[in-house]
């Protein structure tokens, strides 16, 4: 059960090997967490991840979970909601894309979109259903600034995480007043090692940074986070910008 | 209930739609309603949804408590008035019985000073049908608005526990659905009672109980008020005097730092005797005989309560009755009226509080500034003041919902005890906390008496501290954390109705009785029909 302070004890991951994820796991079991499940492709970063969140005192286990697979999600995730109750799903799975190359290559562009979205929409969809028959949970997903306006730069996957981003908006409302709770968690540019090596946007932040913020949204039961906060209100005033100014803002 | 036993009024009509507010969704029918509703505690943390029954016969109770061990059901838990500031009384996914539809007060015997209700009667409601027949509940929390079977099931306290114990010990008998479906009497002395008493209604749930009644003459308080500078001066005063005392608490100021770090205001009493009311107008005048335990005035009932004063002790009995009244004609038209109807019961009651308020309304400023002019207002010394009960008790029953003045966030109670002689213990976490101003309305400080039989009972002898602080505080989880630490530690442990984030590793070391409670309950109640947030956040 989640703490007065929204604090989950049992935490599913998906996309186990994530740095927001992890930074995010490693924050909650310095508070409450003592499970946690992580879900990905079996890979030795994963097992690294679970060796790791073993090391901070959580029992941690991982399950093999593709997001490109919507048919094995059913019977994967409701394993582990039939172990016992889960307080926390992070969605934190996603790819970055290469938008230069996807541009000239449909397939590894639909792939974006597959993994980013379709493959966010049985997942959810699957853990929504549980929370809401346990009667309480919190279910985060982790969109991006990049879904609130299309750019030049990275629309392909920017679409995707719009795609994913109304989603869970809907699936909040829908979610409303059952006892879960869908917080969707909206980070500018995040330097890890999905972005490394890429050029910085304005308002760069760190997933720790991320953490926190969804410790923070988890306390106040939020809807909405941003991260940096103040990326709100940047937002709020581009989104009123003329698509001619802002198809040449360096962003 | 006794047998030979006379009913001397009729049952009382169920309360109906005077029903009390509670923090929860709306009443039900008493078939599942089939929408799922949120459902937190008072403190208004950690919502969980659950489906809401609603009983209104024995019959009904049992069977919803059959439907809640159906396969795939996640269990059920009693609720009463919702009262309790965690998640005790909320089951997330499962079915939640709301008990205050079985609210019958069945027979009250005058003269032995009993009463059998149902579980669902709140305390409000004994109050008003006992106080003029000369009786009180034998023990009262800070609100009126709980019901018996809560009462029981946290083994609630009160201001009187130095010398009365706490809520179980005045229950003869309690009637008790198990998870068969069957109902138990359980009476004091038996494993089932003493797991019961204190037991968060997870070995079942209780339907009726038999409750020793205390006598009183009137319906107000002789009070007694002083100042404490600061903790040290407020432990010499409790130490030194609680015992003449029947009511006894002390409001600390938790903002107040430096050398006024504990100041407080001591307020202590007993129920006004008649010739109390009597004596009002001869303002300095003295009162014709000093209450003694026993026998009062001609015709009032016999002492039944399990404490009279010390005998020889300068028990504070009132020697000088002020009324607060400037005037001698307004002191006389007070005395007439409360000669008329010295039992009367009155609560007065003010706006609710609005559904709406931002988080962090209540700042450390705000907070600072109503201590202080708490602390100052009160008289550095004043005896024998008359007040109404409910002031007495119940000031924060005057105003429904204050729960919401904490914003969205809600808040968290946090009480804990900790042992005689740990007073080093009590000092430290007093000066963590003002160091650390955590914005608190006054906080309430209390010398409990001799421990309770109830496995999780809460008291034990020492010092208890109880503070609200706004669940939005930054970094608010860490610090209680570390306040935790510092209880166990002394050999202390922290109020299960009041809990909502405790640690569960340090559950077993506060509660020592857990491994008998957790046995009992794995042979009571196999399936695990009976099962709270509360009981599954800390695997009790
Ligand atoms: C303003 C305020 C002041 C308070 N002051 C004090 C105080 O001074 N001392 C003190 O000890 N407590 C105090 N409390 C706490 C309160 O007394 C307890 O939480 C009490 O249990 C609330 O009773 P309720 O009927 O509202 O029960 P709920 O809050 O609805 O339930 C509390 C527990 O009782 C169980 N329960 C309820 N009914 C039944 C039943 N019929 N059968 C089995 N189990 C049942 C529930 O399962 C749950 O575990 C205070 C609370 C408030 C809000």
């Amino acid at each position: 059960m989640k703490d007065a302070f929204g604090t989950p004890q049992s935490l599913l991951i998906l996309g186990g090997t994530s740095d927001i994820a992890l930074a995010t796991a490693r924050r909650l079991i310095a508070r409450r967490t003592r499970t946690v499940w992580l879900a990905g492709r079996p890979s030795q970063a994963l097992e690294n991840a679970a060796t790791h969140l073993r090391g901070l005192g959580a029992e941690t286990h991982t399950i093999t979970f593709d997001a490109l697979d919507p048919d094995s999600h059913e019977a994967v995730l409701g394993k582990v909601f039939a172990e016992g109750d889960i307080d926390m799903v992070l969605l934190a799975f996603g790819v970055l894309g290469d938008q230069a190359n996807d541009e000239r290559d449909p397939v590894s562009a639909a792939r974006v979109a597959q993994t980013n979205y379709t493959g966010a929409v049985s997942s959810a969809l699957v853990c929504a259903r549980a929370l809401q028959a346990q009667g309480h949970g919190s279910l985060v997903v982790l969109s991006s600034v990049a879904a609130e306006r299309a750019r030049r730069s990275n629309f392909i996957y920017g679409s995707s995480k719009a795609g994913l981003d109304t989603f869970t908006q809907g699936l909040g409302d829908a979610l409303h007043g059952t006892g879960a709770h869908v917080m969707l968690v909206r980070p500018g540019f995040v330097r890890t090692s999905m972005t490394a090596g890429r050029p910085e946007s304005p308002f760069a932040t760190t997933p720790e940074a991320v953490a926190v913020a969804i410790e923070l949204g988890l306390r106040r039961r939020s809807e909405t986070v941003w991260v940096p906060g103040s990326l709100r209100l940047v937002m709020a005033a581009l989104r009123h910008v003329p698509r001619a100014v802002f198809r040449r803002l360096p962003l | 209930m006794p047998a030979d036993a006379v009913p001397t009024s009729p049952a009382p009509p169920p309360a109906g739609p005077r029903r009390p507010a509670s923090a929860s969704a709306p009443a039900s029918a008493s078939v599942p309603s089939s929408a799922p509703v949120t459902v937190t505690g008072w403190g208004r943390t950690a919502p969980s949804a659950a489906r809401l029954f609603r009983p209104r016969t024995y019959e009904e109770a049992a069977a919803a408590v059959r439907a809640c061990g159906a396969h795939g059901a996640r269990g059920g838990i009693a609720r009463g008035l919702g009262r309790a500031y965690g998640d005790a009384a909320q089951n997330a996914g499962g079915a939640v019985l709301d008990m205050t539809g079985l609210d019958r007060v069945h027979a009250i015997d005058a003269d032995g000073g009993t009463v059998l209700c149902d579980a669902g009667v709140s305390l409000h409601r004994l109050m008003e049908v006992l106080l003029p027949l000369g009786w009180f509940v034998p023990v009262t929390p800070g609100t009126r608005q709980v019901t018996v079977g809560g009462a029981i099931a946290a083994d609630i306290h009160g201001k009187n526990h130095h010398v009365s114990g706490s809520f179980a010990r005045h229950v003869l008998s309690l009637e008790l659905l198990t998870a068969d479906g069957g109902i138990r009497t359980v009476v004091p002395g038996t494993p089932l009672f003493d797991a019961t008493a204190g037991g968060m209604g997870l070995t079942g749930v209780i339907l009726t109980a038999t409750v020793r009644l205390l006598p009183v003459e009137t319906s107000w308080m002789s009070v007694d008020t002083e100042r404490a500078r600061d903790l040290d001066d407020l432990l010499a005063r409790l130490t030194a005097t609680d015992r003449y005392y029947r009511y006894s608490v002390a409001w600390i100021d938790l903002l107040a730092r430096g050398a006024a770090t504990g100041r407080a205001v001591l307020t202590r009493g007993d129920h006004a005797p008649l010739d109390a009311l009597e004596a009002l107008p001869r303002r300095n005048g003295q009162r014709p005989s000093p209450r003694t335990g026993a026998a009062a005035s001609p015709g009032t009932p016999p002492s039944g309560s399990l404490w009279t004063p010390p005998s020889g002790s300068p028990w504070r009995a009132s020697t000088r009755v002020r009324a607060g009244r400037s005037s001698f004609g307004e002191a006389f038209r007070f005395r007439r009226d409360m000669l008329a109807s010295p039992l009367e019961f009155r609560t007065p009651s003010l706006p609710a509080a609005p559904s709406f308020v931002p988080d962090g309304l209540l700042g450390r400023t705000a907070m600072g500034l109503f201590n202080e002019f708490w602390y100052r207002r009160a008289p550095r010394a004043r005896t024998d003041e008359l007040q109404r009960l409910s002031t007495f008790f119940h000031p924060l029953d005057g105003v429904p919902h204050w729960n919401r003045i904490y914003g969205r966030s809600g808040f968290v109670q946090y009480q804990f005890v900790v042992g005689h002689g740990r007073e080093e213990a009590l000092r430290r976490i007093v000066d963590r906390i003002s160091a650390r101003r955590c914005p608190s309305f006054l906080a309430v400080l209390k010398r409990f008496g001799e421990g309770d039989p109830g496995w999780l009972s809460f008291p034990m002898p020492g010092w208890t501290l109880a503070l609200d602080i706004p669940a939005s505080l930054p970094g608010l989880g860490a610090f209680l954390d570390s306040l935790d630490e510092e209880v166990a530690a002394a050999g202390g442990r922290v109020y299960l109705a009041k809990d909502a984030r405790l640690r569960p590793e340090l559950l077993a070391s506060m509660y020592p009785r857990l491994p008998e409670f957790r046995a009992l309950r794995g042979e009571l109640d196999p399936g695990g029909v009976f099962v709270s947030d509360l009981a599954r956040r800390l695997g009790l």
